[in-house]
């Protein structure tokens, strides 16, 4: 067992080192030189890194490296180059007027574009990333607006936000429940729901639908129009198209009939910068259903800030 | 009759406070929990009682000593059951979790089958289960051949056995119940650690006492690594688990360290858990069973002094290379990156020394489908740490940090390099523990091989894609200097590499299916008639512990 067991193995022509274990022995290969010089060269190269960067740990703060690097300043100057790269399109953008901005096509594409890349970030988890909404969250891609399609009143939604109870300029309406606090019974909400689908041509005219009618007119008209054509001061949707939010089929009209709905957005304007505000509204605008802001309006506008300007 | 009694007490007893402490229990978790070790406690005492031979106690006959001119390898018999049941258990998780990440609806709406919590129990299944059965087992085997002695406390090590697989029953049931302290491969509440700190200080100590009853003169290279690996988790596992619980009578607890610091220790932990745990104890049975089978000397003893040295000092600094880019100080990850690339030729050590041991014995790559394990492990283990070290690099760890690249990393690791090297020493273990002539199949070996190595190059390349794209898009930017990709635009475009990643687990799992057949039928005594394979012969005359000869 103590004997010296060293003999040359015959495969290899290596000696064996002489111990035996279960029958297991060891050669006394030489280390492979690549294997060591490898090894010396990361070593080498580890001395070196140490010293150019951050790296051991003294009594209050630790070595900060020949090269003066750091992971924040790195993050810092980064960050700063792009801020520089886009700081002219962002100071031109707040400083040019919404109403002018589609004048400007190139603007105009850089907005869309920043906007494209804002609205994957913040804006994606309820209205999609084809923007196109689900139950509850408004499809941006088509022209039906609820509370209006053109630049300047996209830009005031996302900056207010919709149903923000503790924000006095938020766009707030609130329709009644009218099942859950009894102003209609439930057979007269299936009148109603009868009529509702009839603007929509779901339905066909039935006695339902004549008698929803005439509780339409004292109930909803107020808000929804005489002609269910809904209105944009409120956010009262237009009842006579084939899009809505909550669905136009019999038990989801019961349900917003007898609960209402409450459909809330953020205020954006509390969280986003007023550049990237205006290039969500732009790119929002872009996907298909942007309206003209209205031409009387900026026409009058007009003239008054050119009378402003030969007064001055 | 005394001993008999103080036994049944003794278990009467721990049934009793387990049942104190159910009924006193602040959280239902917590109550399960001391359920299950009163069951535990209530089964010991029935084998107790049931297996006493009453007969021989009755006349005052001394139980027979075992025979002292073997090996004692009960526990290692049970320990390779219990690794291929666990091991099987393990990759079925693995599976189905990894079928979730493409099928949402297989979270089954419960809270229970949720991802989050069975993300923990697959993990733990296969490193801890799995892996620290297949360890405990082999290093209980190869101690006793290379120390040619039986194991120091037989007793012990049966409690190591069984104490291990309560823990990871507590483990397991606790993952499942949101019992969790949140700390990655360390998730289990203060009380199962402490039972864990008991059970590995017993197995330090059977070791430890075999090492030193051992009638060779010199420490093998394998009990160095075994050594280092119980030693090294022992003080893991105490620093990572310091904790304060919020009750003696409720799972939760809360870290000893707060903010950056809890971080560090526990990467500290979770990155020496895969040098502790996954590469220094297997490449002890790498030492052990690679020359065994391949009937060769190690390559290089000087290799394997040197190798190990450097390994096990560098290993341990390499942890903040998992918080690359954080809160974490910068001369901390420094430090993290330069330990970790110091450490490829340390790790390529052991890779040379297993290939390189087939020297003089290459053709049994060929013939000898064991062997072939062995190789298509050492391979992986030898692409596994070369490219941790690669993404240890800060520039590479910012592109692949946080993506798909690092799970693709860790499986390629597991798969390749633990799970292949534990299912060849399954292979030459069964039939000499179980003393028959040869496996059942080594044409069966052959097809799990087979299996196995399409289902892991199936899973590392769907996930180094997945990973690389996920980080691609992540940082891309278009021309107009805006982020190009919407997260959830990402998480979609990884859909297709999901399910081609549980294609490579299910065949994975189904290699592990013909194990058990395999093993199974090896054990049931059967022999496969099929055209032979190269077989390495069992000496059973030269498997005996030297016995010391009373002096004449």
């Amino acid at each position: 067992m103590m004997t010296n067991k060293k003999r040359i193995d015959e495969p290899t022509g290596t000696e064996t080192v002489g111990h035996e274990w279960d029958g297991i022995e060891e050669l006394d290969t030489p280390m492979p030189r690549w294997w060591l010089w490898t090894l010396y060269a990361t070593i080498v190269w580890a001395i070196g890194y140490v010293i150019l960067y951050p790296a051991w740990p003294m009594v209050h703060s630790a070595t900060e490296g020949v090269l003066g690097w750091t992971s924040r300043g790195q993050l810092e100057q980064q960050m700063a180059a792009r801020q520089m790269e886009l700081e002219p399109i962002r100071q031109a953008l707040v400083s040019t007027d919404m109403r002018t901005l589609e004048g400007n096509p190139e603007l105009m594409q850089q907005a869309i574009e920043g906007g494209r890349s804002a609205f994957k970030v913040h804006c994606v988890q309820c209205h999609g990333f084809g923007a196109a909404g689900s139950k509850g969250y408004p499809n941006l891609n088509d022209d039906d607006w609820l509370w209006g399609g053109d630049l300047e009143t996209i830009e005031y939604t996302l900056t207010h936000g919709i149903r923000n109870p503790d924000h006095d300029q938020t766009r707030f309406s609130q329709m009644p429940s009218f099942g859950r606090d009894g102003i209609l019974q439930s057979n007269e909400i299936q009148d109603l729901v009868s009529y509702v689908r009839l603007l929509s041509g779901r339905e066909k005219n039935s006695a339902a639908s004549t008698r929803g009618a005439a509780l339409f007119e004292a109930n909803c008209a107020v808000c929804h129009g005489a002609d269910g054509t809904g209105d944009r001061t409120q956010g009262a949707p237009n009842l006579t198209d084939a899009i809505s939010l909550y669905g136009l089929d019999r038990t989801s009209l019961t349900d917003t009939i007898t609960n209402a709905r409450f459909g809330v957005m953020p205020r954006w304007g509390q969280r986003l910068d007023p550049a990237t505000i205006r290039m969500l509204a732009a790119y929002v605008h872009s996907l298909g259903g942007g309206e003209k802001i209205p031409v009387a309006e900026t026409a009058a506008e007009a003239k008054a800030e050119s009378g402003d300007n030969e007064q001055s | 009759m005394n001993n008999l009694l103080v036994k049944t007490g003794g278990w009467l007893v721990l049934v009793f406070l387990a049942f104190i402490a159910m009924v006193l229990a602040v959280d239902a978790g917590f109550a399960v929990h001391m359920g299950i070790i009163m069951s535990a406690c209530l089964i010991g005492l029935w084998v107790t009682v049931s297996k006493a031979d009453y007969a021989a106690i009755g006349r005052g006959i001394l139980k027979a000593l075992a025979d002292p001119g073997k090996y004692d390898d009960d526990p290692v018999r049970w320990g390779i059951i219990a690794t291929i049941f666990w091991g099987i258990a393990g990759f079925a998780v693995g599976l189905y979790i990894a079928l979730q990440l493409v099928f949402p609806a297989l979270n089954l709406g419960l809270e229970y089958t949720t991802f989050g919590r069975l993300r923990p129990l697959h993990t733990s299944a296969v490193i801890f289960a799995f892996g620290g059965n297949a360890l405990i087992a082999t290093s209980f085997y190869v101690v006793q051949r290379t120390c040619r002695a039986r194991l120091a406390f037989p007793r012990l090590a049966r409690f190591v056995f069984w104490g291990y697989q309560l823990f990871i029953v507590l483990a397991a049931t606790g993952y499942l119940l949101g019992i969790t302290q949140s700390r990655e491969y360390a998730e289990p509440e203060w009380y199962v650690d402490l039972w864990l700190t008991i059970v590995w200080i017993v197995y330090a100590v059977v070791f430890i006492g075999t090492l030193i009853k051992r009638t060779e003169p010199h420490i093998y290279v394998a009990n160095w690594f075994y050594l280092s690996f119980i030693l090294t988790i022992a003080m893991l596992h105490v620093v990572n688990g310091l904790t304060v619980p919020v009750s003696l009578l409720g799972a939760k607890s809360y870290s000893a360290f707060s903010g950056v610091q809890d971080a560090l220790t526990q990467w500290w932990y979770g990155h020496n858990a895969v040098a502790f745990f996954l590469t220094v104890p297997f490449l002890a049975m790498m030492y052990y069973f690679v020359p065994k089978q391949a009937e060769r000397p190690i390559y290089s003893y000087r290799l394997s002094i040197i190798h190990f040295w450097s390994l096990i000092f560098l290993y341990i600094w390499a942890g903040p290379h998992h918080l690359h880019y954080t809160a974490l100080p910068d001369w901390a990850q420094t430090l993290g990156m330069v330990f970790s690339i110091v450490l490829w030729m340390p790790s390529w050590g052991g890779m040379i020394n297993g290939l390189m041991t087939l020297n003089g014995a290459w053709d049994k790559i060929r013939t000898d489908p064991i062997i072939r394990m062995m190789v298509l492990a050492l391979a992986f283990y030898g692409m596994a740490t070369f490219e941790g070290p690669m993404l240890s690099i800060k520039a590479v760890n910012s592109l692949s940090h946080y993506t798909e690249w690092t799970i693709g990393h860790v499986h390629a690791g597991a798969l390749g390099w633990n799970g292949m090297i534990t299912f060849a020493a399954i292979y030459y273990l069964v039939p000499r523990l179980w003393d028959k002539q040869r496996l059942y199949s080594l044409r069966m070996v052959n097809w799990h091989f087979w299996l196995a190595t399409i289902g892991i190059v199936l899973y590392a390349a769907a996930l180094w894609v997945a990973g690389i794209m996920q980080g691609l898009m992540w940082r891309e930017y278009g021309d107009d200097g805006y982020l190009v990709y919407a997260f959830s635009e990402v998480v979609s475009a990884m859909e297709p590499l999901y399910l081609i990643r549980a294609a490579g687990g299910l065949m994975y799992l189904a290699g592990g299916a013909v194990m058990v057949y395999n093993v199974w039928m090896t054990i049931a005594g059967h022999e496969r008639a099929e055209k032979p394979m190269t077989e390495t012969p069992h000496n059973v005359e030269a498997d005996r512990p030297i016995v010391a000869e009373p002096a004449e």
